[in-house]
């Protein structure tokens, strides 16, 4: 033991016998270490590259949505008339904060940052999300200079994942023109339908409120009978809850609700 | 350098790992449906089979036998993650069309197989040579296979269209039959068929004979 010289030591444990203990556990530690090494490696290595892509995924979804919505299509047609503009939210005041690029704005990002997140009171976190970003991309569409829809991102736990998706609203911010999820893992064939045009065709022409303004929308179990239920997906109760709660935390007080009440009493126009 | 071809050129045909040794059939059902996939699939296999092969055979004399297929495993493992890493990176459609099979190749057996029958009892550039053979040999019935399973199913090869089908105005009406996994049973099938009708040498013996004779069994 009182050698220290790596090099003799090296050679001492390549030396031992390959059934003794002490090589055996050597080996093993070296092999792990070696392997856990490389891959964490090129993980790290790659990962930029990687969202990269799951960014372009993410860009087409909402590309889709935008035409997936009803009538939407002529409305592209009429091209020139229509224009797209993403804007940056700062969710507690509902204003518009202005910056150079919107589009490159990463909220996960900046909700997984510990000095830019927000904390949400748990009484609050119905959506069970724990922490926020403190502003939000929202993407505002108008014809003939008119507002015409918009688009909010939106995520929420499910039954047993985060549930990532774009809610679409009408012009009127009452009416819902489209609900659309792009990551979840939720039980294959059940909750995982709520990525299926048949359920999300349920959504536009839904009400997120009553006539009293109370938000109302909620995801029922079997039928819904007034116009801010939808239909739920048997054997997918918790999975509906989840989308129940994720929008009413969104179109809520901690969500985009300052900025939806700014929109409604026209003190922005962006 | 002759013994050093053969340990190359003989698992193509003599000693394919798909025809004759029947190994790595899961795999070879699943990314079939179309070239590129299985492509793509057969590289990543090759890399695997090589750096496995020759990693497990430059430690092969210092692998305690208590642990050995923990660290084979552990090592084909990282290698499979790190592949898999890549091809998210920079193939990331095709990645995702692979889904889970690039991570099954933990699992395949012709990357243990290799390694049990031939990394372990030999030197490093053999070793790293008989994983490239075994490699091309199964990429070349994938190939084959996907090949067939392509043109009959759809029509076309690469994305290229080939038989214009009936839907673009064409003549060719597409076997949707190929496209489901049962097909590339009965093409390999028929291939082993193909191979052992042209070699009678690789016809096994009946099973019974050979539990009697204490041949070696396969897997």
């Amino acid at each position: 033991m009182a050698d220290l010289n790596p090099i003799t030591w090296w050679r001492h444990m390549l030396s031992l016998p390959n059934t003794s203990p002490a090589k055996t556990l050597i080996v093993a530690l070296l092999v792990a270490l070696t392997c856990g090494t490389a891959v964490s490696v090129t993980a790290i290595m790659l990962r930029p590259l990687q969202q990269k892509h799951h960014e372009r995924e993410r860009q087409a979804r909402m590309q889709e949505l935008l035409k997936s919505l009803p009538g939407m299509k002529d409305l592209i047609d009429d091209a020139g008339e229509v224009t797209l503009q993403c804007v940056l939210v700062e969710l507690a005041t509902g204003a518009i904060i202005e910056v150079a690029d919107p589009l490159s704005f990463d909220q996960r990002a900046e909700a997984a940052d510990p000095r830019a997140n927000f904390d949400i009171p748990a009484s609050a976190d119905i959506a069970g999300i724990g922490k926020r970003s403190r502003r939000a991309p929202a993407y505002l569409m108008r014809w003939n200079g008119k507002l015409k829809r918009i688009i909010l991102p939106v995520r929420g736990s499910g039954y047993q994942s985060m549930l990532y998706g774009y809610l679409a609203l009408e012009g009127d911010l009452v009416t819902v023109a489209g609900l659309t999820f792009y990551a979840q893992a939720e039980t294959p064939g059940l909750g995982t339908r709520i990525q299926e045009p048949a359920w999300q065709n349920l959504w536009p022409g839904s009400k997120i409120a009553d006539d009293q303004g109370n938000l109302r929308i909620e995801v029922v179990r079997g039928k819904g009978t007034r116009p801010y239920q939808v239909d739920g997906i048997s054997g997918a109760t918790r999975t509906g809850t989840g989308v129940t709660n994720l929008l009413r935390f969104w179109l809520g007080d901690y969500g985009f609700g300052p900025f939806l009440k700014q929109l409604e009493i026209g003190k922005i126009d962006p | 350098m002759t013994r050093h071809i053969e340990l190359v050129v003989r698992p193509i045909i003599d000693s394919n790992p798909i025809t004759l040794q029947i190994l790595g059939i899961c795999s070879a059902l699943a990314v079939t449906t179309s070239l590129s996939t299985a492509l793509t699939m057969c590289a990543a296999l090759t890399v695997v089979l090589m750096f496995a092969n020759g990693i497990i055979s430059l430690i092969r004399n210092h692998i305690p036998p208590a642990i050995r297929l923990i660290i084979q495993i552990t090592i084909v493992a990282s290698l499979v993650i790190v592949i898999d890493q890549i091809l998210r990176a920079y193939a990331f459609e095709l990645s995702q069309r692979l889904s889970i099979f690039v991570g099954l190749i933990v699992t395949n057996c012709i990357v243990l197989g290799r390694i049990e029958a031939f990394a372990m009892r030999n030197a490093v550039w053999p070793s790293v040579l008989d994983g490239l053979g075994n490699g091309i040999g199964y990429s070349v019935i994938l190939a084959t296979v996907a090949s067939i399973r392509e043109l009959l199913g759809t029509g076309t090869l690469l994305g290229y269209t080939i038989l214009t089908t009936v839907r673009d105005g064409g003549w060719f009406e597409p076997l949707g039959f190929m496209l489901l996994a049962p097909s590339a049973f009965f093409i390999i099938g028929l291939l082993i068929w193909l191979v052992r009708s042209l070699k009678p040498s690789q016809i096994e013996q009946s099973e019974f004979r050979d539990l009697a004779q204490g041949k070696e069994m396969r897997s």
